[in-house]
Formats: C-alpha cells, structure tokens, sequence
C-alpha cells in the first residue's frame, strides 16, 4: 500500500490481503503483556476530526501509540477553526510543525482526498460524509475472514440505511473485492438512486434472504434522520427490517452478526441479539485498533517514499476550500 | 554445503547447547521469521533425540519470532511483517537458544534481541547461525556455528534444510 487511504477502491485486492495479512502481526502484538512496538518511532500522526467520534479516533489514537508513534490531536472545538480558520490554513500550519501523517474525518465527502493534494504528509480517511469510511471496512473484513478464513463465496447481508451510510459504501467495495456475494436489504427510500457501480443484489425483504446468509451486516439506522420520513416509523422498520430475535433465529447456525456502532438496540438489532455469541461486535472493535496499526504502519513504515501532492491544489475537486459546505452526515 | 552437512552441522551445535548449558532445563529454542524457523524446529528434535525424550517427556519449546517491527531500516527498504510471532512459554529466566540461518551485519539479531524484551527477561540469550558470513556492523557474535563462509558483501547466501547456495545478490 503506498500513497494515502482515501477510498477502499483505490486499493487492489492484493493490497486489501495484504493490510490483513499484517493485521494478523498487529493483533499478537495487541495481546502481549506490552503491547508496544518501536516501528515507527519519530513518527507524528495528527488526529483532525472535524466531527464527534468516540471510537475511530481512539482507535487510531492507540494503534499509532501502539507503533511508538508520537500523537497529536485536534480538538476541533477549541481550535481556530471557530475564528474562522480554512482546512487549509489549518492543514498548513499542522504541516509547518513537521507531521508524518494526518487522519480526518470530515462531514463533507471528498475533504480527505483534498487535503491530500495540498500536504505531503499521509491522509488516511478516517470517514468522509456519506463518501467513504475505510478503515471500517478493513476491519469489518479481517472480522470476517478471521472466523471464515476467507471472504470468498460468502453471502454477506448489508441490512438499513445504505443510501446516507459511508461505512455501506466501504464495505460494498472491500467485500466484493475480496470474492464475497453482497446483497443490499433495505426499503428503497433507503438505498442510492442507483446501485448501478457495484457488484450486488438488491432485496426489500429481510425476510426472504435471511436464511441464505453467512454475514448479516446491520447498519445504524439514524434517528436524528427520521424528519425526512424516509420510513414512517421505527417501530415499523424494526418490524420489517430489524434484526428480531425471532429473525436472529432464523439465520444460520454459523452466521455472523456484525453492527458498526453505535448500537440503536431495539431499533436494527433487537437487545439481546446483540449479546449473542456469534454476534461479533465487541470483536469489531478490538479488531479495529489492530487494522489501523496495519494501515498506520504500511503507509508510513516500510519503503516509505516522499509523496508528491495527488493533484493541482487550484482545481478545488470534490471539497471547498472553506469548510462551510457540509453535506448532513449520517 | 550439502543437506547431508546441515544436518551434521545441527546435531554438532545441539551437542554444543546441551554441552554448555548441561543439559535441556529451563531451555527454548527460538527461530527468526523465516529462515530460521525450520533450522529451529530441527535442532530442537535433535536435542530431543539426543537426551533421549519419550514420547510422553514435555517437547524442548520451539517458538518463533518476526522481527519486522523492530528493525531499524524501516523506511529505508520495504520489510514486511511474513508471519504471526509466536512464543509459546515465557521467556522469564529461560535459556533462550536465537536460531537463524545466515549471521551478516548483526542487525536481525539487534532487532531480534529488542523483540524478546518484549515478551519477558531470559536469563540468558545465545545465538546459533547455520552460516556466519562476516561483515558485522554491530558487536555482535553467534555462540553455535554451523558453518563460518567468507564472502563478498553482494553475494546472496540461501540457506535451506536441503543445502546452502551463493549467488549473486540481485541490483534493485
């Protein structure tokens, strides 16, 4: 992997092996006594979340400690970003002080991708408006294949929101890249307009794939959403689309439950199903620390060259310069 | 050298660990990912045949250990970690017996050592090399050696259970 982790379709399917195939290291060293290692020693890795995030950025904040990366964060609150500062500017000055990598969440899609071209530091997207959330998709697949051995030839279900979910938009790609069967479960005012670029099948019924599933991926079905009616109620999309107990024992044996977090329980995934034990998200997360070591260490470690920027920075592309254009983010 | 000679190599450097540590007590033989995994598991069945285990006596612990994340050339050239470390016991106040398969500059084993303070404190730590090479670039010495082999500094030695080779080390 060389470059920046912007977009899970940026990456071949030799390079998503290999991020796994490192995972596997990084998650022995996470169950040492000292779960340390000095690979990248001197690195900086700066953390700029313009968006609320509890667990990426802790996740990222660890795996780069874990690497003996020394680790900056940006609280965005207490920046100059409230006098007004641009992504830019902001982006500038972090670089003036001698950074190796940024990682950024944004609201808006395509702001990693553009402070990519304006730094030569390491962008890892650590998700971007409705656009793209690799890291999460990474470690939703080492999830998967640390229980099934491979991806290949499973019938993985991505159940809700899919049209506002970028963490949907990650999987969809790092899945069927890696040889899995994807099929969207979701009523139509919750998929894209089109489906069109992606290798999947579509059902508006849980119910009739239910029983054919190895992986039912529910996604968090977003409350703060519900104004735009896009379901009349959550009562009756818990009702047609909620992972029920009843539904839960409808799946196979071996199937796995996977949720991103947060959890809405009783909305998507009904409380106790969550506690089940092939429901493998609390793994997710532990996962999670050790994927963004793999990635962490990939981009910034080993054959590390100079990056030129990825593009001219005057032709703006997918984000503004300023940070006023937001696009409402799940 | 020829498989026949490896294989007299090894059962002379399993005489020498048993000779100088008087015996197999409190012994684990380690091998660096990944040239020295398969020498390690050979000389540790070797040391069991020597002494005479049964079936039913404990195995020597074999474990091996990827240096990948602890070598200072990360940045400079492409090293990847090939595979899962594994230490099956722990290594406080063990004999641990390092096992590689070609000693060059010394810095595998520099790595090598900074990685098993990691997973505790041996008492004691020695290295055995199938090949010592020369060209060290750190105070750095193997206590078993199978073979010493002066050579250039851009030959290429490959080691393997069936015999070692010299060729031509490849201009990147």
């Amino acid at each position: 992997m060389k470059g920046h982790l912007l977009a899970i379709s940026d990456l071949t399917r030799a390079e998503l092996e290999e991020v796994l195939d490192v995972t596997d290291t990084m998650v022995e060293v996470s169950g040492r006594s000292i779960p340390k290692v000095p690979a990248l020693r001197g690195r900086t890795v700066v953390s700029l979340f313009y968006e609320d995030s509890t667990r990426t950025r802790l996740s990222f904040d660890t795996a780069a400690k874990r690497l003996s990366a020394d680790t900056m964060s940006f609280a965005v609150s207490s920046s100059s970003v409230n006098k007004g500062e641009s992504v830019r500017d902001t982006i500038e000055t972090i670089e003036a002080m001698g950074i190796d990598a940024v990682v950024v969440r944004h609201c808006s899609s395509g702001v990693p991708a553009q402070i990519a071209a304006w730094t030569n530091a390491v962008v890892v997207n650590a998700g971007d408006g409705w656009h793209q959330h690799p890291t999460q998709a990474l470690l939703d697949a080492y999830t998967i294949r640390s229980h099934t051995g491979s991806l290949d030839g499973l019938r993985i279900g991505i159940v809700g929101d899919v049209k506002h979910s970028r963490v949907a938009r990650s999987d969809i790609e790092a899945f069927t890249a890696l040889g899995a069967h994807v099929t969207l479960v979701a009523p139509p005012t919750l998929l894209p307009p089109s489906v069109a670029p992606w290798q999947v099948d579509v059902s508006h019924s849980l119910d009739d794939v239910l029983g054919e599933l190895d992986v039912c991926y529910l996604l968090r079905m977003q409350r703060e959403r519900m104004s735009e009616a896009l379901v009349p109620s959550l009562r009756e999309y818990t009702a047609l689309f909620g992972l029920t107990s009843a539904r839960a024992d409808r799946l196979g044996k071996d199937a796995l439950i996977m949720h991103p977090g947060p959890m809405n329980r009783g909305v998507e995934i009904a409380g106790e199903v969550a506690d089940r034990p092939n429901a493998v998200i609390t793994e997710q997360v532990a996962n999670g620390v050790a994927v963004r070591m793999a990635v962490l260490f990939l981009l910034l470690g080993p054959g590390r060259h100079a990056l030129p920027p990825t593009g001219d920075p005057s032709s703006a592309g997918a984000a503004s310069a300023d940070d006023t254009t937001t696009e409402e983010r799940p | 050298m020829d498989a026949e000679d490896i294989h007299r190599a090894v059962r002379r450097m399993a005489h020498e660990v048993l000779e100088r540590n008087h015996g197999v007590d409190e012994l684990v033989v380690v091998g660096l990912q990944t040239g020295g995994v398969e020498l390690a598991r050979a000389l540790a069945a070797v040391i069991e045949e020597i002494e005479e285990f049964a079936p039913e006596d404990p195995p020597v612990p074999v474990g091996t250990l990827d240096v990948a994340l602890y070598r200072d050339d990360i940045g400079i050239r492409p090293v990847l970690p090939e595979e899962v470390t594994e230490i099956p016991v722990d290594l406080d106040g063990r004999t641990v017996v390092l096992v590689d398969d070609v000693l060059f500059t010394g810095r595998t084993i520099r790595a090598a050592l900074d990685a098993m303070c990691d997973y505790g404190r041996p008492r004691a730590v020695q290295l055995a090399v199938m090949i010592d090479r020369g060209h060290r670039e750190l105070p750095i010495r193997p206590d078993y050696v199978g073979k010493n082999l002066p050579t250039r500094r851009d030959e290429l030695v490959d080691v393997t259970m069936a015999g070692v080779q010299l060729g031509e080390l490849q201009k990147q």
